[in-house]
């Protein structure tokens, strides 16, 4: 059992330091909900199948990140407010090397 | 008016499993969805994804769990309301409900569960400053007509199917079809892309990729629209007739959200411990779109509340009889078709 730290801004710009679990199986969307960083309904609406943005976030740290599946490409593709550095936090797997992460939530879509 | 014992709103799994435990009790079921076809989320969003957790079925496709509940419900006769919203509720003196949709289809029920999944599917509007302006003016979400198009000048924008489709069709006839999309790559049926790639070819599609439209101008209607080449930030404007941003559907509670019910967390809060009813007797709610402590939005989940929510719904209709629950393989089930399904008989008969 081992956790990690991850920094997030939620969409309120309010800076959270929290533990991840590395061995649950968890990705960064699921761990933003367990903490509740943001709204339920308002995050993770598909459920973590890379078919809405509603788990988009903004990657702060220089850490290496597993590639883009096309899946998450074509969607972030159709995605707003979308940076160079954005990811859809489903598709970040929780593991000891993105101990330090640092992650801002994108807005919500209207 | 359409009249039922069951109103139940949002056709997806947990709807659908609805009619078949009301339709043990005897209970007719009607359904309104928004979406054209059943199934919700399993046959909107990801009809082709394996599910592994439905009791009983080691993996199964979620369309494929939407055909069989079909199939479970049919004897069952329910009624369908289809691409329409549910807008308004209006509770009348003997304590039933009239639903009217945003078509102005009425229906008529003792009983209403919202079995609304995330909420209705709605287009997803580009972030663009005077959008709204030109709303039904220019700009729309959907086609519903396509022979309004007829020798104009369309812009479509988007990379998935719809937009791929409609610009296909459209390029006979419209006069224009500009498909613009962000990224060089299209995420549609390859059949489709490489239609594309031929009308293009031929002149028929103006493609431009990678590009995003950043700004609408027009005095009344839409006249212009500025599009944005984003490898190399130069803007163009392209004159056009219309405008259809295709960026798919995203849930949106809607409406059931100003009916007086109790939300929390964007979900309808529910008493778990008994019924799954909502502050407002006779309205359930069942399945994810429900909340209360602990509550998972699993598809199996949905079936449980959909089976105490008719039982109590039952009650209601009729306070004054006397039931127990049957076991289907006691009872077998009997449609309102006059089907009649039940275990084989045992024989007796002496062995000499």
């Amino acid at each position: 059992m081992s956790d990690i730290k991850i920094k997030i801004i939620d969409r309120e710009g309010v800076l959270h330091e929290v533990d991840a679990p590395t061995d649950m199986n968890m990705n960064l969307m699921e761990v933003v909900r367990s903490y509740e960083l943001a709204p339920e309904g308002t995050i993770g609406i598909c459920g973590g199948m890379a078919m809405c943005a509603s788990c988009q976030c903004y990657i702060k740290s220089d850490h290496q990140l597993p590639e883009k599946s096309d899946d998450e490409d074509a969607m972030l593709a159709e995605a707003f407010f979308v940076k160079d550095n954005s990811r859809l936090g489903c598709q970040i797997h929780i593991t000891e090397d993105l101990d330090g992460l640092e992650v801002e939530l994108a807005p919500e879509e209207a | 008016m359409i009249k039922t014992d069951i109103l139940i709103i949002g056709a997806g799994p947990t709807g659908l499993f609805a009619v078949f435990e009301a339709g043990l009790l005897q209970l007719k079921c009607h359904l309104i969805d928004a979406l054209p076809q059943a199934g919700g989320q399993c046959s909107e969003i990801y009809p082709k994804k394996p599910i592994y957790d439905i009791p009983g079925f080691p993996e199964v496709l979620a369309g494929d769990l939407v055909d069989n509940l079909m199939e479970q419900i049919k004897p069952f006769q329910p009624g369908f309301t289809l691409g329409e919203r549910a807008e308004t509720i209006e509770k009348l003196e003997d304590g039933s409900f009239i639903v009217t949709t945003n078509k102005g289809t009425k229906h008529h029920a003792p009983v209403v569960a919202i079995a609304g999944g995330l909420g209705s599917f709605e287009p997803r509007k580009p972030l663009l400053e005077n959008l709204e302006k030109f709303e039904d003016n220019g700009v729309a979400y959907m086609i519903k007509e396509p022979e309004i198009y007829r020798g104009k000048k369309v812009l479509i924008a988007g990379g998935g199917d719809s937009a791929l489709d409609w610009s296909i069709f459209l390029a006979d006839v419209a006069e224009e079809v500009t498909l613009v999309h962000r990224r060089n790559e299209f995420r549609g049926a390859l059949d489709s892309v490489e239609k594309v790639q031929h009308l293009k070819n031929e002149g028929k599609i103006n493609l431009i990729t990678p590009a995003e439209v950043v700004a609408l101008k027009g005095e009344n209607h839409l006249e212009k629209v500025t599009v944005k080449n984003t490898s190399t930030s130069e803007e163009t404007d392209v004159e056009v007739d219309d405008f259809i941003p295709l960026f798919g559907l995203s849930p949106k509670l809607g409406p059931i959200a100003d009916w007086g019910l109790e939300i929390e967390k964007n979900a309808i809060k529910v008493d778990n411990t008994y019924d799954y009813q909502t502050n407002i007797p006779g309205i359930y709610a069942i399945g994810d779109v429900n909340t209360y402590p602990g509550k998972l939005k699993l598809i199996l989940c949905g079936f449980h509340e959909a089976t105490l929510m008719c039982q109590s719904a039952y009650q209601k209709i009729f306070p004054d009889k006397k039931y127990v629950m049957k076991y289907t393989t006691v009872g077998g089930v009997t449609g309102f078709d006059g089907s009649k399904k039940e275990a084989p008989k045992a024989v007796v008969k002496a062995i000499d």
